[in-house]
């Protein structure tokens, strides 16, 4: 509950709340009230019109059908990744923590290999060699991508297995797993959300791109395989802007309004942030060299009238 | 020294389980990976060389300890098999052709955007709070959202074809020979610039962003303080004193980000048809050349490992504490 009212405290963080709802309703009823994505409708790159909101692509379909649909399931893909790295991530990284010596080295190891390996070519290859389709574009993605979670939660876990009250559960004969998700996950919120965020971003601009590439199942509506036709029929070509533009653009806002929510994130963990935003618009200052002091947490409360007043 | 033995025996293991990688995953696919790649070849290649690639990929009627030893020696030999879609030269130097313009391309753009992008973070550490520290960091990390591909869609639609002020593909003019002369390099040049700028947009928010929050870190430091104290001019105390300290976590990301920025560089080739490794990778899994997106997965495997190595080096020039 802290971290959600920390996150709503900036203003960054609320204008990526309220784009993400934006996306989400599209995702959830956009489908419903479109056109079918797959049918041919009318003329062959047909631009923008009333009847046609974004035009038509090479094959006659409707351009904004396929933005909309595509918005719905490459959203689910970048969720189930995000969730899933998320979830293993915290898992490895905890245990790491946890148990130390011989555990936390050989998992760090693993970890330390599968951050270093590129992923687009490792994905590469296993997208080709396996079936064509979105589960194994996810499933791609989530062994390309959990390695950094589990590096970012071991850090967070190391620090908190020395607390007392982590001790104290050992000492008690708590059951491991108990003390890693009952006792320790809960602490540690704010990284594990933020963990969730990064990789959320990082799973649909991968998927994209995979997708790009022609690995994934080109039969299907997702905004990778929008842009894979675009580049296919060589819509650059035919200066058909409509059927490459507003699907990047889709993309990219989506990856905005997550960092804007995770730089909320950062400020309830890192409290110098939110402190030199505070002075800031206190002083009204420009702050280089000259300013060296010495920053006051003030209260939350007190930190809040203070800026309302000035 | 035992600092870098260490991260290089590191990295040995991780060209290991690379080199294993490649082997294990045709394997786990369904299907029978031997028999494909039989069909491929079949009446197109002489028995002995058809024989001869299915040893290199370890494709050997025997239990899986001795096919993988089989792969490891075709892979002391050399031997990374024949390329489908460049038939009938060899995967080695199918990728050895495309290399030049690889290293060219995502090298010199990757330094550009590390240069400028930790230059331009100091600048706004120092000047936080001014109109460009509100109007930057949320801009950039809007441009670093951009899909790498698409944004190298954008910049050729309007650079390339609506204005016509730069060539739209290929690595130099049809009708220059590849050689040292003026016009070559000013072709090449004029060639690389859009993929580059692409390349350069995306990724430069991120060494801003580091950069502006480590620097702002390390300029509340007491030794600053002491900097500033002494009379020394504010360009000494920034980059002589605190840029110094705080570039080492970028250079820390660095290794890691060249991986993801190589990534990014691969679809940007293929965009603008730029004949490096991204264009050969799109022409193999188009033309299903499994040989060929193999070789291409360790060749590139192994140069992230060598320049994160690299990285390490300078790591160790520039931090005294790890010279012990």
């Amino acid at each position: 509950m802290m971290l959600l009212r920390g996150i709503w405290d900036s203003r960054q963080a609320r204008l990526g709340l309220a784009l993400l709802a934006l996306f989400a309703a599209v995702a959830a009823l956009g489908p419903f009230l479109t056109r079918d994505p797959a049918a041919f409708l009318a003329d062959p790159l047909l631009p923008p019109s009333a009847e046609f909101w974004l035009g038509t692509t090479r094959q006659g379909q409707d351009a904004f059908a396929q933005l909309i649909v595509g918005t719905r399931s490459s959203l689910g893909i970048g969720l189930l990744v995000g969730v899933l790295v998320m979830s293993i991530g915290s898992l490895v990284g905890l245990t790491a923590a946890y148990f130390g010596g011989l555990v936390d080295d050989v998992l760090s190891l693993i970890v330390g290999v599968f951050l270093i390996l590129p992923g687009l070519p490792l994905a590469v290859l296993l997208a080709a060699f396996l079936e064509a389709g979105p589960l194994t574009i996810a499933a791609v993605l989530v062994l390309t991508g959990w390695a950094w979670n589990a590096r970012v939660v071991r850090a967070q876990a190391l620090a908190l297995r020395r607390r007392d009250y982590v001790l104290a559960a050992i000492a008690l004969g708590e059951h491991p797993l108990r003390i890693m998700l009952l006792e320790m996950l809960p602490n540690m919120t704010s990284i594990v959300f933020s963990s969730f965020i990064a990789a959320t971003m990082h799973a649909i601009g991968a998927q994209v791109g995979l997708e790009f590439l022609g690995l994934g199942d080109v039969s299907q509506v997702t905004w990778g395989t929008n842009l894979f036709w675009a580049v296919t029929n060589q819509d650059i070509l035919t200066e058909s802007w409509w059927t490459i533009l507003p699907t990047g653009l889709a993309i990219a806002l989506f990856g905005f309004a997550l960092a804007q929510v995770n730089y909320g994130v950062d400020e309830v963990t890192s409290p110098r942030l939110k402190v030199d935003r505070a002075y800031t618009a206190l002083v009204g200052q420009r702050t280089g060299l000259r300013r060296l002091l010495t920053p006051v947490v003030l209260a939350r409360s007190d930190a809040d009238r203070e800026r309302t007043s000035a | 020294m035992i600092h870098l033995l260490r991260r290089f025996a590191f990295y040995l293991l991780a060209a290991w389980v690379s080199l294993s990688l490649n082997f294990l995953i045709p394997r786990l696919a369904p299907g029978d990976p031997a028999s494909a790649l039989q069909l491929r070849f079949q009446g197109r290649l002489e028995p002995e060389a058809l024989q001869a690639m299915k040893r290199a990929f370890g494709y050997v009627d025997a239990p899986l300890p001795e096919q993988y030893l089989s792969y490891l020696g075709g892979l002391c030999r050399g031997d990374l098999g024949i390329s489908v879609s460049y038939f009938p030269a060899r995967v080695t130097e199918v990728i050895a052709d495309g290399l030049f313009w690889t290293l060219f391309l995502s090298g010199v753009s990757v330094l550009i955007s590390f240069t400028l992008g930790s230059l331009l973070g100091a600048v706004l550490a120092f000047r936080r709070g001014s109109v460009a520290d509100a109007l930057l960091p949320p801009l950039l990390t809007f441009l670093g959202a951009f899909p790498y591909f698409w944004l190298a869609m954008l910049l050729l639609y309007v650079f390339g074809f609506s204005l016509d002020w730069l060539p739209v593909r290929h690595a130099y003019s049809d009708e220059l020979e590849p050689g040292v002369s003026a016009a070559f390099v000013a072709s090449a040049l004029s060639h690389a610039f859009l993929p580059s700028l692409s390349i350069v947009l995306t990724s430069v928010g991120a060494w801003v962003l580091s950069m502006r929050n480590n620097l702002m870190a390390t300029l509340s430091e007491d030794y600053v303080l002491l900097a500033v104290a002494k009379g020394l001019s504010p360009a000494k105390v920034l980059f002589r004193y605190a840029a110094r300290s705080a570039i080492l976590p970028s250079v820390t990301g660095f290794g890691m980000a060249l991986g993801f920025v190589l990534s990014g560089s691969l679809l940007t080739e293929i965009v603008f048809s730029y004949p490096g490794q991204g264009f050969l990778l799109y022409q193999a899994v188009k033309n299903q050349d499994y040989a060929l997106m193999q070789g291409l997965f360790l060749f590139i495997t192994l140069a992230v490992l060598l320049a994160n190595w690299l990285v390490d080096v300078a790591h160790v020039l520039l931090d005294p504490r790890l010279r012990r």
